[in-house]
């Protein structure tokens, strides 16, 4: 038998299938999707990286390179301010959206009868698909001087005249921005919270915690990815939000995106637009990645809190602390001016963070 | 009762959610030029100028044109993405996927304005064609998570099972994917439909001289008096809209029970 | 005999990696025609990678499958002589029962009527007449499988392929499917080769077993040599339950082992008493299965050797009572078993009594 198997010719070459491999048939399955994306996605998304590091001229734009854009961009006032006052803006829509968004995932997803989830899940999201643009509007009625707001007040006699500081500045854009992202962030956390094994929760009361301390040690670090998701899904388009400010907004509430409208289309400056577009992205990425640092350097104190020495947990905790030193720093920046300083020592920082993080994790 | 306080509070917050919706008709139908408290009475007329507004009519006309292309491309697209995603193990999948999803996340107005000056770049003038260009890439991303849904519960013993009693690949998808998966592609048409219907900053920054109906009614806002009648028009978008997601969901739902599924719920 | 039959398939030195993970590393056996085959492992085995190779879902990276003397390596799934019954059964559901069964018909040059005919017929074979127009997913899970073997069958596959078919069904159904199935297995005389993780379920339906190990064939014989005589530890204690004893070899001659068992004193074993070690620590070992001890209750003679032990254990099964009992001069407890004959008693813990075995049971293990 095993001779007459040697002396088949044919034997080798079957080590190569003649079938099409799956990676093959996967990549033809998503090239036109793929190809699509690249095009009118990829692209058009590297040609504005481009554009902010080339020369701006009358109506055109100069092939030569230059961070002069940026330059603008950081340490202009007018630009500055705006920066700041969006990546302000998304941090609270972000946190405000996430806290209100919480409890309703928590109550649909353990209060709620099985089989009246999807009708509850269906009701949070439609009020997202409808008509954005009229929903923003009717919040300028819901927060206006003679708005729902004020009148249903002074009807209560709580007030004698309309309330001003409830439109036209950065209070109605965090409202009217958490209540279009609230579908956003109530999804990946009720999903996060579903795949939680309810015998966990039972296991812990079991074991004599309480139902508030169950919460704290199982519930939540369980629904942190879905937390983080909601975070992204959040934080990172709402800091490029059109409609929001210029509607509600008012004339002290124009963000990074009506400045980079005005830039391209009025003023056609587009390496300055881009450049904006393409900070307002790394400030971004930036709070991030801080905070997903702070959280895995956390995550690591608490977890090896039982078994480490003193001394390593004095290290963890220090670089906690350096790093929320250092989100600090940036946002000083962001209101002062000494960019040099900060950047080093901004590096500086991570590299240790990292390196360190690095080194232990290995060690243990 | 079931919940205590996490019930009150989500009945509160479903007023919240709702609020903007709900004031949406009284305004509607308020017999008054001035949208705010207090009420004037009723009436239908900004309903009734709905009918004699061609510059309404022209931007519906290219809304309609616009979503319908916008919503079969980008499910077309949806499934290739899909099927690819659930189907098949290829290099680079998280990356090339992740690239596809990014509008998603990805601010819209980093997204209008790359396509815009890519697209002036080469020389496209901005028609509705253009806008169907930018909507179908922000379509594409709702589609494939509706028809990932439904191409996941599917079970690959299925498609081995019809491969092993004869058929080839292709009478296989034709035979056994495509009929199990229909719901989801029509609940995606559905969905993608009303995205591309509702979009505005895309429309916005490509349409060029061709409004779309967000982009008019944008355009609206800036006049005071027009104000109610783009309400009465909202009023019926939403309707509109409502009607056309509960169908979409009821194809979801019914998809996924067809196919023997466990519903995870939500569109996301 | 089933020797006599001809060959249906044969491994010729399979090996299949996934990147750097072996999963079948040299199988070579052959099955022959109306066999009933059963790949026997535990999860992860490769056995139902085997399978998948002989169906065409799996390619080989080295080797090759014949089936009926022809080399399957060019022949794609749906042009295999084989047909499947899938663990999830894979009943379409969109389809209705008979659209179900007969898919396969789809490009078959006969009538509809007699196409209709020949469903009706697969659905007579696996006890659903009349049911053809239900919706496939109204079916309970009894029904769904009859309905997966009605669709495999209907095409005369010359090889049926069965994956776990019966792990998804409850303790009875079970029961009562292995039964039909080797009816079926014999009305049609078709090849069946079946993967399960189950021994006992193995051992009441097959020919014969291949046992599967990380990839490899540890033992490839009827179920009766499967049970008796263990090829190795690993299989015998994958196999039933097995009791082992420390033991010393003395001497050997003429194909002749004379042994030293912990407890059972000095024995002389056959040639073909002698297995291997692998999967076992420390030196021989001597292994019996519990009902190959008996108890010698109050005044029972026997003419097989015996030895005192106690009653540590007992279990009450019904049918059965297991013992856990230690024989003198041993260090562990062994198990034994007996049938709850009426008028037998069921000794209580700490009794002490006389069990009796006999060194034709024993296999050696070194």
């Amino acid at each position: 038998m095993a001779q007459s198997a040697a002396s088949q010719p044919s034997l080798p070459a079957r080590a190569a299938p003649k079938r099409r491999s799956e990676a093959v048939n996967g990549l033809l399955m998503v090239s036109p999707t793929a190809l699509y994306a690249l095009l009118l996605l990829a692209a058009p998304l590297v040609t504005i990286f481009t554009y902010s590091f080339l020369t701006d001229g009358y109506l055109t734009v100069e092939l030569t390179p230059t961070l002069g854009s940026y330059v603008e961009a950081w340490t202009n006032e007018v630009y500055r301010v705006v920066m700041l006052r969006s990546l302000g803006v998304a941090m609270a829509v972000t946190l405000v959206t996430v806290v209100l968004a919480f409890p309703i995932a928590y109550y649909v997803s353990f209060y709620v009868d099985p089989s009246r989830k999807s009708l509850w899940l269906f009701l949070i999201t439609i009020p997202f698909w409808t008509s954005y643009l009229i929903r923003v509007f009717l919040w300028k009625v819901i927060l206006g001087f003679n708005g729902v707001v004020n009148s249903g007040l002074m009807g209560l006699g709580l007030i004698d005249e309309p309330l001003t500081f409830l439109l036209y500045n950065t209070n109605s854009i965090v409202i009217t921005l958490a209540h279009a992202y609230a579908p956003f962030a109530i999804l990946p956390i009720f999903v996060a919270l579903e795949k939680i094994d309810r015998s966990f929760l039972e296991a812990g009361r079991d074991l004599g915690e309480s139902s508030f301390v169950t919460f704290l040690r199982v519930t939540l670090p369980l629904a942190m990815p879905g937390v983080i998701s909601a975070v992204m899904i959040v934080f990172i388009p709402t800091i490029g939000d059109y409609v929001t400010p210029h509607l509600v907004g008012g004339p002290e509430g124009k963000m990074v995106a009506n400045l980079v409208q005005v830039l391209y289309l009025k003023l056609d400056n587009y390496p300055l637009g881009s450049a904006l577009a393409v900070s307002s992205m790394l400030l971004v990425g930036l709070v991030l990645m801080m905070a997903a640092m702070q959280l895995a350097i956390f995550g690591y104190v608490f977890k090896r809190i039982a078994g480490t020495t003193p001394l390593i947990l004095a290290i963890f905790t220090a670089l906690a602390a350096a790093q929320a030193l250092l989100l600090l720093v940036v946002v000083l920046w962001l209101i002062t001016d000494s960019a040099v300083l900060t950047v080093s020592l901004g590096a500086a920082l991570h590299a240790v963070a990292l390196v360190a993080l690095r080194r232990k994790r290995s060690a243990l | 009762m079931k919940g205590g306080w996490f019930r009150i509070y989500a009945y509160g917050f479903l007023l919240f959610l709702y609020a903007p919706i709900l004031l949406l008709p009284i305004f509607a139908f308020n017999d008054g030029a001035i949208v705010a408290f207090p009420l004037a009475g009723f009436t239908t007329k900004w309903f009734e100028q709905l009918w004699v507004e061609p510059a309404l009519h022209q931007a519906l006309k290219n809304s309609l044109i616009i979503a319908v292309s916008a919503s079969i491309l980008s499910t077309c697209l949806g499934i290739f993405a899909a099927r690819a995603s659930t189907r098949y193990n290829f290099p680079l999948r998280g990356g090339i996927i992740g690239m596809i999803m990014l509008p998603l996340v990805l601010p819209e107005i980093i997204l209008a304005i790359a396509l815009l000056v890519v697209l002036l770049g080469i020389g496209i003038p901005l028609s509705i064609y253009t806008v169907i260009l930018g909507h179908v890439l922000v379509c594409t991303p709702f589609s494939i998570a509706v028809l990932t849904a439904a191409f996941q519960s599917l079970d690959k013993s299925l498609e081995e099972a019809a491969y092993d009693l004869g058929e080839t690949p292709a009478s296989t998808f034709r035979l056994i994917i495509l009929p199990l998966v229909t719901p989801g592609i029509i609940s995606s048409l559905l969905m993608t439909f009303t995205i591309s219907l509702d979009e505005f900053l895309m429309a916005f920054f490509l349409a060029g001289t061709e409004p779309t109906l967000p982009v008019y009614i944008f355009s609206q806002f800036r006049f005071p008096k027009s104000v109610p009648v783009v309400l009465a028009l909202g009023t019926v978008l939403v309707v509109a809209s409502i009607i056309l997601l509960t169908i979409a969901e009821y194809f979801r739902r019914r998809g996924i029970a067809k196919t023997g599924g466990k519903d995870t719920g939500g569109f996301l | 005999m089933s020797s006599e039959k001809p060959v249906m398939i044969e491994f010729r030195d399979v090996h299949k990696y996934y990147g750097d993970y072996h999963a079948l590393r040299g199988i070579n056996a052959t099955i022959r025609a109306g066999e009933f085959f059963s790949l026997l492992g535990p999860s992860g085995c490769g056995k139902t990678t085997l399978l998948r190779t002989i169906a065409g879902f799996e390619g080989i990276s080295s080797g090759a499958v014949m089936i009926g003397g022809e080399d399957m390596a060019d022949v794609p799934a749906n042009q295999r002589p084989t047909n499947m019954v899938f663990q999830s059964y894979a009943i379409f559901p969109h389809l209705t029962v008979a659209e179900n069964v007969g898919f396969g018909l789809r490009k078959d040059p006969r009538t509809k009527a007699e196409k209709a005919k020949a469903v009706d017929e697969a659905l007579g074979m696996v006890g659903l007449t009349g049911y053809g127009a239900r919706a496939a997913h109204a079916l309970s899970g009894g029904q769904r499988q009859r309905v997966a073997l009605a669709r495999a069958l209907i095409l005369k596959p010359k090889v049926l392929l069965l994956d776990e078919p019966l792990s998804a069904l409850d303790k009875k159904m079970r029961e009562q499917m292995q039964v039909e199935l080797i009816k079926l297995q014999r009305q049609v005389g078709i090849t069946f080769i079946l993967v399960t993780h189950d021994q006992e379920e193995a051992l009441v339906m097959s020919d014969r077993i291949a046992v599967m190990f990380e990839g490899q064939i540890a033992q490839l014989a009827d179920p009766e040599t499967l049970y008796r005589r263990p090829a190795s530890r690993k299989v015998a204690d994958f196999i039933g339950t097995m009791n082992f004893l420390p033991a010393k070899i003395l001497s050997e001659a003429g194909g002749k082992v004379e042994v030293e068992a912990q407890g059972f004193g000095k024995m002389t074993l056959n040639a073909d008493q002698v297995m291997s070690a692998e999967g076992a620590a420390g030196g021989a070992t001597v292994g019996f299965r519990p009902e190959t001890l008996t108890i010698l209750f109050d005044g029972q003679a026997t003419a097989e050797q015996h030895c005192d032990a106690v009653v540590e254990e007992v279990v009450y099964y019904g049918d059965m009572t297991y013992y856990d009992i230690k024989i003198q001069g041993c260090d562990s407890a062994v198990r034994l078993s007996m049938r709850n004959v009426f008028g037998r008693p069921v000794l209580e813990i700490g009794t002490k009594t006389r069990v009796a075995w006999s060194a034709g049971a024993l296999v050696l293990f070194r």
